[in-house]
Formats: C-alpha cells, structure tokens, sequence
C-alpha cells in the first residue's frame, strides 16, 4: 500500500493511466500524484489547458488525455517529479518515455543507461534519444524502452562504464 | 572530503588557509565554519563529555545545540559549526568544561552601547522574518531585520528542492533561490538589515532588545516586535545516540549543501517525514548513498510524491522501525533498527543491522522560542506544533502587545505556510503604527485565506488542530 511503501498499487495507477487507446495514438502525459497537497504547477505549466485548473490547490491534478501531446512541459516544472511522459509510437518495439532527471552524470544523446523501475531496480537497458536541458537543472531525458516495460520504467542510471560501450 | 560536483549546485571559489587541529596542519576553506573544515578533514569528534569522557561532534550544525563546543584560540566554549575559520587558527578538542586559562577575552560592555530605536525589530531572516520585513516595507514602515548568520535567508539556503504551492508562493522553485527572491523584495531604504547579530534577550520593563554583533554589545528599541527565529531539531533517545555520525538531518544537509562537506559514505535516515524524505533524496543528489529510510509511524507521514522520488533511486522504507543500538568506538560504525508493534513496541528478533558512518535523525523540530519565554508571552504546550508553542490571535499578535511571531517558531509547519504567516505579522505590525499603504483591509484578507487553503488539505489535519490551541480569539 502507498502509504506504507511509497510504491503506488496497480489500482492507484489504473485510476491515472489514459486508456490503452489513447496511448496507441502517440505521447501522453501520465501524473503520478495520488495525494492531495497544495501544489499547482502542472496546470500553470500545461500550455495546452490539458491539465485543468484547480478549484481547490489541494485538489488532485486532472488532465485531459485528448488535449495532451506530450510536450513534457509540465514534466520538469512538478516539484513533486511526479509527472511521466510515454510515446508507444516511437517503434515497432520501443516506447520512448520523458523522465525528469536531477542527477549528475547528466547522460547523453544515444549513451546507454540503466532502466529502473518505481522500486529503483534494474528492469532493463534504456538508450538516451534526447535531453532537453533546462536552467533550473531538472532536465528531461528521453529513453528509448522495450514497450512492454513503458508503464514500468521510472528512473535511469547511466552505467559505470558509460565511455566504454 | 569536499563535494566536487553537484547536480544543483555551483560551490563558490574560496581561499584555501591552514589551520592547527590538536597541533596537526590542516586545511580549509577561509570563512567556512571551523567543524565543516574538520569534517572535511576527517574530524568528526571535537570534544569529550564532561563526566564520562564520550566523544561528542556537532549535531545542529547551524549554533542551537552546543554540542560542537571547541577550544579556539585558547578560547574554551566555541560553538565550531557557526565559527569562521581564519588562517593560522589554533583549533584544539576540548576536555571538560573548558578553562579561560591565558586567553585574554574582553567581555563587551553593556553600559557603553548606545540605544538604535527602530520602528519594527524582525529577528530572524529566513522566510517568515524576510517576508515580514518586506510586507511592513511596503505599508511604509522602517524596518531593522536583525540575524545571526552572515546571509539571509535563514534555512532557505540548504533548501536545493523545489516547493510546493501556487506561483504566489514561489512554486516550483528552489528554496535556495527563493530566498534571493525575498531578500531582493526589501526596501533597501526603509530596511537596516543587521547580519552575524544575535539577539540576546527583551527586557520588557525598558521596551529592550539586546544583541551582539561580533564583539559589540547592541541595545534596540523597537516600536514593535516580529519574531521569527525559526525551530532546533530534536534527538531522539536510544542507546549511543550521542556518538559523533549522529546528526540532525538538517545539519547534514547544511553541511553537504551550504559548505560542501561530504557528511559520509552511507547513510541511515530516521524518519520517513517531509525533512527525511528530502534530505535522502539530496543525499544521493550529493553522490552518498542512503541505506534505508526508516520511521516508528505505521505510515509514511512526508510527501507521498517525495516517497516516489527516494524509492525509485532504490531506498528502501521501513514503516514501523525504530532505532535499536547504534555502536562505533569514537563515532558511528553500525547501527541496529527493529520493527514495532501496533502500540509502538519493539519486537524481538527483528532486527536489521545496518553499517552507517551517518544517521540522520529527522524526526521533527521544537521552536525556539527562548526570547518569546523571556518577554512574558504566554505558552501553551502543543504537541500538533513542535511543544510549547506562543499564544497568540489571527493576526500573529501574541499575548504581549507589539511582540508578533511568524514561521516556526509559532508553530512547527514549513516554509511557505511561514513565508505567509510573515507577510501576515508584517502587514498587521505596520499597520499597528498607522501606517497602510491603502491596501491593508485587501491584503490582509488575502493572507488569511492563502493560509486557510495551505492548511486545508488531508495532511494538515495537525497542523489545524495544534493551531486551534494556539490562536486565540
């Protein structure tokens, strides 16, 4: 349970997934926020008004899956980090997935890292396809995962030998 | 060992000088504190208790705790974590109480210091105090903000993570430049700002305040009062829980994040609350691992989004764990941890060794309230708010008129609801002396409700129950 391990449950995550559907159409935005604290900036972020204004500051954040298409914008500004982008169209296999990143080596473009997931455990490799770099130095990086693995890959970690590959 | 790197960061350049540690050359950085030199030297022990002879190392790190007492100079008593290391400093352990001996020390003159009068005093510069000062600023009142550090900005300084909130609370920021931002919204003109000051005391039959600027004995007297001198972090009772690599986390994320220090190499964090949860992420941050994060709540009582962010660099949480034993000969080497029952209980043969040259002990903070005690304010003990707690009404006014408290120190939250609580008492003490810039009704109001909705949510259920026992009507 979340409030235990920090971990959300599959039913936590069900409930702000967009549809299978809507992920088959290209990126979305998924907002890993299951706890009402009073916090706004995703919607002041979101230039699209896909993530909807809040009638009360410690409301959950809602979006709307059909207005989003990924920008990650509101990826780097969450204090929380709490925000994910996942594009299943990247490749016939791979889903590219937008993660905000606050570590140094900061990796880059075509490096291969480490793929953890919500627990920080190893669940495969990831190869960085873009880092957009911004002035507060949350950047995000963009990895490309085996599709199977887009709802599941959460961090990176670029590895030890990260010149030698 | 220093911080090379750092993802956030950008370490100032400093002058390398060298100093004497016990007769040994070291060196450190001009202007650091002395115990963050040592530290970065290996030092971790710098005194022994008085009767049992234990090795002692700082635990605040930003000059509540006493517990980083040095002889400097042949000058017994030295707080090491807030004094500034100069070249050729004679830095020894100190044993015992500590003896005057040669060292020639002029005690400052009271008789001899001049009175400043000021229209509001604010002591304290971190977000609450900044805040007031620039609120009563823009009323049009003359403000003198008094502080003990050399900078402002109070613990906003350490504070590398971004905030929650709206933009009117500086969302999505880092407290690190939010505190450039408050101190960039004084009004130069109408504000003396008195850093390295440490007020000593109100005397209230004289209307009084006392402080200290180096060596320099200061008498002020203010029209009005704004105290905001913030909260100490508290320990926790287990055995060896004195031992040197036992910090405060704050002081830990002082040390790596103000000074540049590396606190360890791995890291056992007690208490899995807002601090806890920040301070492991920073840690990794920093580049030292943090072994496992663990708190005698049955649930996680930080962030939950915070929670995320530890868990997916690997840290494990363990809910319902205390701290066992910690063991090392003069500092930490190993610590044991094990799990409670559901009325807090520990059970044997759970037990989980872990080998830690840090633990970091975040589990909440007191406010320091020492100067409000003085001045005659009415307390009141309040669990809900870090202990005793100043009564005081809507408008932050305490029980003795003229004397206003904002931030921590009137009750344990966290920086924006202080920042808030601030601009309040600085609106409300300007007003006090006539002054209103038209806006008053308007931005009072505002305040209020900024506040009401900062309390509103599932976890300030506390919060809003500790400050029905403090505002009174």
């Amino acid at each position: 349970m979340l409030e235990k391990t920090g971990l959300p449950t599959s039913e936590d995550l069900a409930r702000v997934s967009p549809s299978k559907e809507r992920l088959s159409r290209g990126p979305v935005a998924i907002i890993e926020c299951f706890q009402r604290i009073p916090c706004n900036p995703c919607y002041t972020a979101c230039k699209r008004g896909a993530i909807k204004e809040f009638k009360d500051i410690n409301d959950l954040p809602e979006i709307d899956f059909e207005l989003c298409n990924g920008c990650a914008l509101c990826v780097s500004k969450c204090p929380g980090l709490a925000i994910f982008v996942i594009d299943q169209t990247f490749s016939e296999k791979e889903a590219l997935v937008k993660i905000p990143y606050e570590f140094l080596p900061v990796p880059e473009k075509g490096e291969v890292v480490d793929a953890l997931d919500r627990k920080g455990e190893r669940v495969s490799k990831a190869r960085v396809v873009k880092v957009t770099r911004f002035k507060d130095n949350t950047h995000v990086i963009s990895v490309a995962v085996p599709k199977e693995l887009s709802m599941e890959v959460r961090n990176i970690k670029p590895q030890r030998d990260r010149y030698e590959h | 060992m220093r911080i090379e790197e750092h993802p956030i960061l950008a370490f100032e350049k400093r002058t390398r000088v060298e100093f004497l540690f016990d007769g040994q050359k070291m060196w450190g950085y001009e202007g650091e504190p002395i115990a963050a030199a040592l530290h970065a030297n290996g030092v971790k022990v710098l005194r022994r208790s008085i009767k049992l002879n234990r090795p002692r190392g700082f635990y605040c790190a930003i000059g509540n705790c006493s517990s980083c007492f040095m002889t400097v100079n042949g000058e017994p008593n030295v707080r090491t974590c807030v004094t500034k290391l100069e070249p050729g400093m004679l830095v020894e352990t100190q044993k015992g109480k500590g003896e005057l001996g040669k060292a020639k020390i002029k005690p400052a003159s009271p008789s001899r210091a001049e009175v400043k009068s000021t229209e509001i005093a604010v002591i304290g510069g971190g977000p609450a105090g900044l805040s007031a000062a620039a609120s009563a600023n823009h009323m049009g009142a003359k403000v003198t903000l008094l502080d003990r550090n050399s900078k402002l900005g109070g613990q906003l300084v350490k504070q590398t993570h971004k905030f929650f909130g709206s933009e009117d609370q500086y969302a999505s920021i880092r407290g690190i430049d939010i505190a450039n931002i408050l101190a960039d919204r004084l009004d130069r003109e109408k504000t003396d700002i008195m850093l390295d000051t440490a007020v000593l005391g109100y005397y209230r039959e004289d209307g009084i305040l006392t402080a200290q600027r180096n060596d320099k004995f200061i008498k002020i007297r203010p029209k009005k009062i704004i105290v905001a001198t913030g909260a100490s972090e508290r320990v926790l009772a287990f055995p060896n829980n004195d031992l040197p690599g036992i910090y405060g986390a704050g002081a830990t994320q002082t040390l790596m994040n103000e000074h540049g220090v590396v606190p360890g190499n791995n890291v056992l964090m007690v208490g899995a609350g807002n601090v806890g949860l920040i301070v492991s992420y920073q840690l990794m941050q920093a580049g030292i691992n943090v072994a496992a994060i663990i708190d005698a709540a049955p649930t996680i009582t930080g962030y939950l989004v915070h929670a995320a962010k530890v868990r997916r660099l690997g840290i494990p949480i363990y809910t319902s764990h205390t701290v066992k034993e910690a063991y090392g000969k003069e500092s930490l080497e190993r610590a044991t941890i094990w799990s409670l029952d559901e009325n807090w209980q520990p059970i044997e043969g759970t037990e989980i060794d872990f080998d830690v040259d840090v633990m970091c002990i975040a589990v909440g903070l007191s406010p320091l309230n020492e100067l409000l005690w003085q001045a005659g304010c009415q307390m009141k003990y309040i669990p809900e708010l870090g202990g005793h707690t100043t009564l005081r009404n809507e408008d932050m006014e305490t029980t003795v008129k003229g004397i206003y408290v904002a931030g921590d120190v009137a009750g344990v939250e966290e920086a924006t609801s202080a920042m808030v609580e601030g601009t309040l008492a600085g609106l409300c003490a300007a007003k006090s002396l006539g002054y209103d810039n038209g806006r008053f009704k308007e931005l009072r109001q505002e305040t209020i409700n900024q506040l009401e909705t900062l309390r509103s949510g599932p976890g300030s259920q506390l919060i809003r129950n500790g400050l029905e026992q403090a505002i009174t009507k």
